[in-house]
C-alpha cells in the first residue's frame, strides 16, 4: 500500500491547502461584516432610518372668522373626502380603479378628467382626491368595497364651511384648491385638499389663517403603509380674524337688498370706520368654491350680467349725482364763493353759452339756500355755485373726503374711482376742459365716478366732524382665541370749517326731516333714531334734446338696462351721528323713491341692534318679555333708546 | 471497539456498534445551526413558529433521520453504487428538461406529487460520489495522466452544462468548483487548474452570450446596484443596509426594522443571514460564521482521518459543497457577488437544500463511522 500512504500524503497536503483558502475566503466574510456593520454601520443605520421613518405634514386648521360679536362666520367642518393612489390600483389602472368607483360615486366626464390631469401632475404615490364632502352612506359603501377598489382610500379632513353662505360672500370670499402660481415651495401647499383664500378675507388674511403645519414621524414598511407613529409635532392652528361686521345686521341688510335686482348696500361707524354690513346683490354660496365648482356653475357665474361675483361695494363705479352736492357746497362754502344763507333762484334749468343745464324740476324750485338746495336737491343751485368755485377746488374737495382714490379697506379688488379736474382732462383726454363741465360735475355727473364704498366713506367724514376716518373689516387676529380689545383709532382732520359741515350735515337731515325733502317719505319717526341722508338718482345714458321735447319718458317705461340708478348716503342719528350708510339700486330708478327706504331700514336696524357697540346688546326675546305679563317693563326700542341716550352722555363727558 | 490497525479484514460492524460510532458532537452542532434558523424563522414571521419555523423543525427531524440512515450504511455500498446513483442523477436532470416545472423562471422542479424534486440538488451529492469513486480507482500515477482526467472531467462536465442550461448558474457553479475540489484533492497538477481557470476566464465574454437576460441582469446589478435603486438592484441595496444597520450588537431579536417592515426581500429564504445581522450584529453574524468554520473543521478533520481514498474524497466534496453554500450565500447578500439564489445551509427555508445538506452531512459521517474499513477499488466485493 505504498502507492496509498503517498496518495494520503498528498490528500493530506492537497486538503491543508484547501482549509488555507477557504479560511482566507472566510476572513474576507469576517472583514466584509466588520466594513458593513462597523465602519459603515452608523451610515447604514441613517439609511435604514430614511427607509422606515417618513415624515409626513398635517394640515393646520384654517383659522375661523367671527363677527364683531363672536358669531363664527366662517368655520371648519369634518368631511370625509375618497382619494386615489394610483401607484396602488395595480392592475386596474386609475380609470378601472374609477370605473369600479363610478357605481358607488357616479363622477362626470369633466371630474374625471380633472382627477387625470391632477394624477399626471402628482408622483405616483400622492393621494388625488376625487370627490370631498361624502355623506355617511358613500363612505360606508366604499369602506366596505375597500378589497375590490385598490389604490381608493377614505380621508377623513376638515373643510371650509361658511354657515351664511351668500349672505357674506363678499366680505369674506372663499377658499379653493392651491393654484399652480400660488405653489411657493412651501410643502403645507402640496397637501391634497389644502385650501387658500381666493378672494375676500380669506385672500386678505390668507397667511394668518393657514396657521404652520405640524408633522408626523411614522414608521412606514417597505409599501409606505404607516405602521405607528414616533413622533408628532402639532402646527400651529390658523390665527382667528375677528370682522368688525355685525352678523345680525348683515343679514337683515342681506335680506333687505335681495328685494332689488342688482344692488349694494354698506354701513360703517363713523368714529371707528368699522365696516358693519356690506351686501352686494346677488351673491353667490362661496361654499361651492370649497367643494369645486363644475364648468357649468363656473360658466353660470361669470357669464351672469348681473355680476355676482363682484363686489359692487368696492369694485362698482358710479357717477355719485345729487349725493355729491354736500362736497360742491362745502366747497363753495370753504372758498368764500357763497354764504349760508346766501340765495340763488332756480327757473327750471340755466343757460351756459348755447347749452341749456335742466333742473330736475322742470318748474324750478324759486329761492333755494344752502340747506335748502340740499334737502331739495336743486340742480341749478349747484350749476351756479359749480360754476363760481371752478372744477380744481371741486377735486380738491373732493379728495380730502376720500373719492378719486381706493379707500385702503382690507378687501382684495379694491376700485379707486375718478375725480377729474383740468389737468386730469389734459393729460387723460388730451383736451381742455370746458365750463359745462363743471356744471355737469357739479350735481355729480359727467367725469365723476365713485364706489358706494368711497360715498360712505365721503358721508361719514362730512357727519363725524371732519375726521379722515377710513373704513375697515378686520377688528383683530388672535391666535389664542382671546381677541383684546381693539385700540380705537385717532384719524387726522381733513381740515373743514365745523361750521359749514354743520350746515351740511343740518341740510342732510332737513332732506329727511323737512317736508320739501326728497327723502321725507323715508324719515324715521322716533326722534332719537332720526336720520339724514341725501338722496341720488343717476342717468345711465344721456337725455337728447329731442326726447326731452317729446316729454322725458318714465323710468319704469324703459329697458332695464337704460334706468337710472337710485342712490342714498344717509347717517343716524341726526343729532349724535354714529352710522353712516351708502346704498345703491343699480337701475332701480329714484333715489328717493327706492334707495332711501332701504338705507331708513338699515339704519333703524344698526341703531335698535346697537350693531357698532363691541358687546352685543342683551335684546330681550320675545319670551322674556312674555314672562312679564303687562308690566310697566319698557319695550325695547324704549331700552334701546336709552343704551343709546347713555352712551352719547358717556361721549359727551369726555369731549 | 475496533482497533485501528485491524484493516485487513474489518468485520462488519453491529447496527448498534455503527450508532456508537456516529460522530454526536458534529450532530450536536448542526442541530445547534439548525436551531439558530428556527430563531430566526420565528422572528421572520413576527414572532410565530408559523408558517416557516415549523415546517423547518420537521423538515429537520426528517432530514437528520436521512443523515442518521445514510451514516449507518456501508461505505462499500455507497461506492459501489455511485456510478449508479450518478447515472440515474443525470436522467433526472435530462427528464426535467421535458417535463420539469417552472420556478423562479427556471426548469429546475419534477413534481412527484408530495413534493417537488430539484435533480441539481441530487446532483450536488450524486456527482461527489462518483468523482470520489473514480478518483477511488486511480493511483497517484494515474492522476497525473491526462488520458484519466477525461472521465472525471465529463463527469463534471455533463450535470453542470444541464443545470447551466436550466438556466441555474448558481448550482452550475457549485458543481464544477466542487468538482474542481476534489480533483484538487485527488492530486490532479496545478498547472492544470491553472490552465484550465485561464480558459475559463478567457472563455467568459463567450459564455456571456449564453446567459438569460435576468441573469445579465443580476450580474450588472451586482456590478453597480446603485444603477437601479428601485429596480433589481433594489434588493442587494436594502440588504447592505440592513446587514450594516445592525451595527456591532444589532437591534434585537425581532426588532430587525429593514426586515420586519418589508424592506429585506426574501428574509425568510436567500436574504435570512441578513436578518441575522440586522437583529444580532456584528456579534451574531460572526458567531454563526464561527459555527460554520468548526462544522467545516469537522469535516475536514474527518476525511484526513479516513483511511480509504473514497471516503477522504467523499469528505472533500461534501464540505466542498457546504463551504460553497455558506460563501456565496454570505457573500451574495454582503453585496460581494451576484444574487445567485444560493440559501444559507440549514437556516434558509425550504427543504431541498436542507435535505441535500443532510443527506451530504450522512455520508460524511458514513465516512467516519467506517473510517477503517479498508475499501477496494470498485467497492464491496471485489477485494474482500
Amino acid at each position: 500500500m505504498q502507492g496509498d500512504q503517498e496518495r494520503q500524503k498528498l490528500f493530506a497536503r492537497r486538503t491543508a491547502m484547501l482549509v488555507g483558502g477557504k479560511l482566507v475566503l472566510i476572513s474576507m466574510l469576517a472583514g466584509r461584516m466588520y466594513y458593513l456593520q462597523v465602519v459603515k454601520g452608523e451610515q447604514y443605520k441613517m439609511l435604514a432610518d430614511e427607509n422606515r421613518i417618513s415624515l409626513r405634514l398635517l394640515a393646520p386648521p384654517r383659522g375661523r372668522i367671527v363677527d364683531r360679536f363672536g358669531v363664527p362666520i366662517a368655520d371648519n367642518k369634518q368631511n370625509y373626502r375618497v382619494m386615489l393612489v394610483s401607484e396602488d390600483t395595480r392592475g386596474l389602472g386609475v380609470d378601472g380603479a374609477l370605473d369600479l368607483l363610478n357605481e358607488i360615486v357616479p363622477m362626470t366626464p369633466g371630474e374625471r378628467r380633472r382627477v387625470r390631469k391632477e394624477i399626471r401632475r402628482n408622483r405616483s404615490f400622492v393621494p388625488v382626491t376625487l370627490r370631498e364632502n361624502l355623506d355617511w352612506e358613500d363612505v360606508a359603501r366604499i369602506e366596505v368595497n375597500a378589497p375590490d377598489l385598490p389604490g381608493v382610500m377614505i380621508d377623513e379632513g376638515q373643510s371650509r364651511y361658511y354657515p351664511y353662505g351668500s349672505h357674506l360672500a363678499h366680505v369674506l370670499g372663499y377658499v379653493s384648491a392651491v393654484n399652480e402660481q400660488e405653489k411657493t415651495g412651501d410643502r403645507l401647499l402640496e397637501l391634497p385638499g389644502f385650501r387658500t383664500g381666493k378672494s375676500g378675507i380669506e385672500k386678505v388674511h390668507d397667511l394668518s389663517l393657514r396657521g404652520s403645519g405640524g408633522s408626523s414621524e411614522v414608521e412606514v414598511n417597505a409599501y409606505g403603509r404607516v405602521i405607528r407613529e414616533l413622533n408628532r409635532r402639532e402646527g400651529l392652528p390658523g390665527a382667528e380674524i375677528r370682522l368688525t361686521v355685525d352678523l345680525g345686521l348683515q343679514m337683515s341688510v342681506s335680506e333687505r337688498i335681495a328685494q332689488e335686482k342688482s344692488a349694494s348696500a354698506v354701513v360703517m361707524d363713523v368714529h371707528s370706520g368699522d365696516i358693519l354690513a356690506m351686501v352686494s346683490h346677488p351673491s353667490y354660496d362661496p361654499n361651492g368654491f370649497n367643494r369645486g365648482l363644475g364648468v357649468d356653475e363656473w360658466n353660470a357665474l361669470v357669464s351672469d350680467p348681473l355680476a355676482p361675483l363682484s363686489n359692487k361695494v368696492t369694485a362698482g363705479r358710479y357717477s355719485p349725482g345729487s349725493t355729491f352736492k354736500m362736497l360742491v357746497a362745502l366747497t363753495a362754502l370753504e372758498r368764500g364763493v357763497i354764504s349760508p344763507r346766501a340765495k340763488i333762484f332756480c327757473e327750471g334749468y340755466v343757460e351756459l353759452g348755447d347749452g341749456k343745464f335742466h333742473c330736475w324740476r322742470k318748474e324750478g324750485h324759486g329761492m333755494m339756500d344752502c340747506a335748502d338746495a340740499i334737502a331739495q336737491s336743486c340742480d341749478v343751485y349747484f350749476y351756479e355755485i359749480a360754476r363760481r368755485v371752478g372744477i380744481d377746488r371741486i377735486a380738491e374737495m373732493a379728495r380730502r373726503f376720500g373719492l378719486g382714490e381706493p379707500t385702503g379697506i382690507d378687501l382684495p379688488g379694491e376700485k379707486g374711482g375718478l375725480v377729474p379736474d383740468k389737468a386730469w382732462k389734459r393729460r387723460a383726454r388730451g383736451a381742455s376742459w370746458h365750463q359745462g363741465e363743471t356744471l355737469v360735475a357739479g350735481i355729480g355727473q359727467g367725469y365723476l365716478l365713485t364706489t358706494p364704498l368711497q360715498m360712505l366713506v365721503m358721508t361719514a367724514r362730512l357727519v363725524n366732524g371732519g375726521l379722515a376716518v377710513t373704513p375697515q373689516l378686520t377688528k383683530s387676529v388672535s391666535t389664542t382665541g382671546v381677541h383684546a380689545p381693539s385700540p380705537s383709532l385717532e384719524f387726522p382732520t381733513i381740515g373743514i370749517a365745523p361750521r359749514h359741515l354743520a350746515v351740511v350735515r343740518d341740510a342732510m337731515a332737513k332732506a329727511v326731516d323737512s317736508a320739501h325733502g326728497t327723502a321725507h317719505a323715508s324719515a324715521i319717526a322716533d326722534p332719537a333714531l332720526a336720520m339724514g341722508g341725501k338722496t341720488g338718482t343717476v342717468q345711465v345714458r344721456r337725455i337728447t334734446r329731442a326726447e326731452r321735447e317729446a316729454g322725458v319718458k318714465k323710468n319704469s317705461e324703459l329697458p332695464w338696462k337704460e334706468r337710472d340708478h337710485a342712490l342714498f348716503v344717509g347717517y343716524a342719528p341726526v343729532y349724535q351721528p354714529q352710522y353712516a350708510v351708502a346704498v345703491v339700486v343699480e337701475h332701480g330708478g329714484s333715489g328717493s323713491k327706492v334707495a332711501a327706504p332701504i338705507a331708513r331700514d338699515i339704519l333703524l336696524t344698526a341703531q335698535t341692534r346697537g350693531s357698532g357697540r363691541d358687546e352685543p346688546l342683551a335684546l330681550p326675546t320675545t319670551a322674556d318679555v312674555g314672562t312679564i305679563a303687562g308690566g310697566d317693563r319698557p319695550t325695547a326700542a324704549d331700552e334701546v333708546a336709552a343704551l343709546v341716550n347713555e352712551r352719547l352722555r358717556d361721549e359727551g363727558a369726555d369731549q | 471497539m475496533i482497533a485501528r490497525d485491524d484493516a485487513l479484514n474489518p468485520p462488519s460492524f453491529t447496527l448498534r456498534q455503527k450508532l456508537w460510532q456516529v460522530h454526536w458532537l458534529f450532530i450536536l452542532l448542526l442541530i445547534a445551526t439548525a436551531g439558530v434558523g428556527f430563531a430566526m424563522l420565528y422572528s421572520a414571521a413576527g414572532g410565530s413558529i408559523d408558517p416557516w419555523a415549523s415546517r423547518q423543525m420537521v423538515r429537520f427531524g426528517v432530514g437528520m433521520a436521512v443523515l442518521i440512515a445514510v451514516a449507518l450504511i456501508d461505505i462499500r455500498l455507497w461506492l459501489k453504487y455511485a456510478y449508479v446513483f450518478y447515472m440515474a442523477t443525470l436522467a433526472l436532470l435530462v427528464g426535467v428538461e421535458f417535463v420539469g416545472i417552472e420556478g423562479k423562471g427556471a426548469q429546475r422542479w419534477l413534481d412527484l406529487g408530495y413534493f417537488g424534486l430539484q435533480p441539481s440538488e441530487l446532483m450536488k451529492i450524486a456527482l461527489v460520489l462518483a468523482l470520489a469513486r473514480h478518483f477511488h480507482g486511480t493511483s497517484i500515477d494515474d492522476v497525473r495522466r491526462v488520458r484519466y482526467l477525461l472521465v472525471p472531467f465529463l463527469l463534471v462536465a455533463a450535470p453542470a452544462a444541464l443545470v447551466l442550461r436550466q438556466p441555474d448558474l448558481g448550482t452550475a457553479l457549485m458543481l464544477i468548483i466542487t468538482g474542481a475540489a476534489i480533483f484538487f484533492a485527488a492530486g490532479v497538477r496545478l498547472w492544470k487548474f491553472v490552465l484550465v481557470g485561464g480558459a475559463a476566464l478567457a472563455a467568459m465574454p463567450v459564455a456571456w452570450q449564453f446567459l438569460r437576460d435576468y441573469q445579465k441582469q443580476r450580474v450588472l446589478t451586482f456590478l453597480n446596484p446603485e444603477n437601479d435603486p428601485l429596480g433589481a438592484g433594489y434588493h442587494i441595496i436594502q440588504s447592505k443596509i440592513a446587514f450594516g444597520s445592525g451595527g456591532v450588537v444589532g437591534k434585537g431579536f425581532m426588532q430587525g426594522t429593514q426586515s420586519h417592515l418589508n424592506f429585506l426581500p426574501e428574509m425568510q429564504t436567500d436574504f435570512i443571514f441578513t436578518m441575522l445581522a440586522e437583529e444580532f450584529g456584528l456579534a451574531g453574524s460572526l458567531a454563526l460564521l464561527g459555527l460554520y468554520v468548526i462544522i467545516l473543521i469537522y469535516g475536514v478533520a474527518i476525511s484526513l482521518r479516513c483511511r480509504t481514498q473514497f471516503g477522504r474524497l467523499v469528505g472533500v466534496g461534501i464540505t466542498a459543497t457546504f463551504f460553497l453554500y455558506v460563501f456565496i450565500n454570505m457573500a451574495m447578500v454582503m453585496g460581494l457577488v451576484p444574487v445567485v439564489g444560493v440559501p444559507l445551509p440549514l437556516i434558509s427555508y425550504g427543504g431541498t437544500a436542507m435535505m441535500t445538506l443532510l443527506f451530504g452531512f450522512g455520508l460524511l459521517m458514513g465516512a467516519w463511522v467506517h473510517r477503517d474499513v479498508v475499501v477496494g477499488r470498485r467497492g464491496l466485493s471485489e477485494d474482500l
